[in-house]
C-alpha cells in the first residue's frame, strides 16, 4: 500500500463533490436534500482547501476553509428560514410550487 | 499498510458512503443522519491531515448546529414526503450521466495537474512546525486575515437578523407591551377624576 498522498484526499473530494451534484438532480422535487447536496458540495471544496493547504505547507487555505465554513452555516440557517416562512405561507415546500415570480 | 493509510480508507469509505446514503434515503430524517455521519468522518480526514481546529469546528458548526436546524426543520413541517420523492427513477439517468461527465472532469484535470514549483516561492503563511495547528491558525486569523474574519462574523449576523426577520410572525389578538403607546400616554387621556358623593360610591 503506497503512501497517503495530495491526490488521494482530491479524489476523496472529488467523488463528494459529484454526488452533490448527483443528489440535487436526483432529489428535484424534495429541496431539504436539495439543500443538504448543497452542504455536501461545500464540505468538498473545504476538503480541497484543506488538503492543498497542508500539501503546500501554507495556512491561508485552512482560513479560507473556516470562512466557507461560516458561510455554509449561514447558507443552511437562512435557507430553512425562507422554507418554513414559505410554507406558511402556501402551505407545501414541493419545488414545483414555487413559482410565484414566473413571467 | 500503516495506521495512517489505514484511517485514511476508513474514513473516505465511510465518507462517500454516507454522503451516498444522504441522496438516497427515502427519509429526510435518516438523510439528515448520515449526513452527520459523513461530517464526523470528514473531522477525522481532518484531523489526519493535521488540521485540528477546523476538525473541531466542523463537529462543533455541523454536528451541534446545522443538523439540529435540518432535523428541526423537517420534523416540523408537515410534509407528504413519498410526494416529494416522486419522480426519482425518472431523474436518475441525467443525474447519472452529470455525475460521470463531472468525475471524468475532474480526474482529467488532477490527473494532468502537475503542481507548480513555483508556488512554494509564494506561500503567504506559511506553516510553523513548533506551533500548535491552533496557535498557528489564530496568529494569522488576527493578524493578516483580521477583515476577512470580521467580515465572516458580519455574514453570521446578517443571517442571524435575516432568520429572525424571515420567521418572525405577529399574531392577532395577543396582548403585548407596545412601549411607544406606553410613553405617549399622559393624564389626560388616562386618568378621570370624579366626584364621588359620601356614602353612595360610583
Amino acid at each position: 500500500m503506497t503512501e497517503i498522498t495530495l491526490s488521494h484526499y482530491l479524489t476523496v473530494a472529488a467523488l463528494l463533490f459529484s454526488l452533490g451534484v448527483f443528489g440535487i438532480f436526483v432529489n428535484r422535487k424534495n429541496v431539504i436534500v436539495i439543500l443538504m447536496s448543497i452542504e455536501l458540495m461545500l464540505l468538498a471544496v473545504n476538503i480541497n482547501f484543506v488538503a492543498f493547504s497542508i500539501y503546500l505547507g501554507d495556512l491561508t487555505g485552512q482560513v479560507f476553509a473556516l470562512l466557507v465554513l461560516t458561510v455554509a452555516a449561514c447558507e443552511a440557517a437562512i435557507g430553512l428560514a425562507i422554507l418554513v416562512s414559505f410554507e406558511r405561507n402556501r402551505g407545501s415546500i414541493a419545488v414545483e410550487d414555487i413559482n410565484v415570480m414566473k413571467g | 499498510m500503516n495506521l495512517f493509510s489505514a484511517f485514511f480508507y476508513l474514513f473516505s469509505t465511510l465518507t462517500v458512503a454516507s454522503a451516498s446514503m444522504v441522496v438516497f434515503s427515502r427519509n429526510p430524517v435518516h438523510s439528515t443522519l448520515f449526513l452527520v455521519l459523513s461530517f464526523f468522518n470528514v473531522a477525522g480526514l481532518f484531523v489526519l491531515l493535521g488540521a485540528e481546529f477546523l476538525a473541531m469546528t466542523l463537529i462543533l458548526v455541523y454536528v451541534g448546529a446545522v443538523s439540529v436546524l435540518f432535523l428541526f426543520i423537517v420534523m416540523m413541517l408537515d410534509i407528504n414526503f413519498v410526494k416529494l420523492n416522486e419522480g426519482f427513477m425518472s431523474y436518475l439517468p441525467i443525474g447519472a450521466c452529470v455525475m460521470g461527465v463531472l468525475l471524468i472532469e475532474l480526474f482529467i484535470a488532477f490527473g494532468a495537474w502537475k503542481g507548480f514549483p513555483n508556488a512554494y516561492n509564494l506561500l503567504q503563511a506559511p506553516i510553523e512546525e513548533h506551533l500548535s495547528n491552533t496557535e498557528a491558525l489564530g496568529r494569522v486569523l488576527y493578524t493578516r486575515y483580521v477583515y476577512h474574519f470580521q467580515s465572516a462574523g458580519l455574514i453570521l449576523l446578517i443571517a442571524m437578523i435575516g432568520a429572525i426577520v424571515l420567521t418572525l410572525r405577529h399574531k392577532p389578538g395577543v396582548l403585548r407591551q407596545v412601549v411607544a403607546d406606553q410613553i405617549a400616554r399622559c393624564p389626560e387621556t388616562s386618568v378621570e377624576i370624579r366626584k364621588v358623593k359620601s356614602g353612595q360610591g360610583i
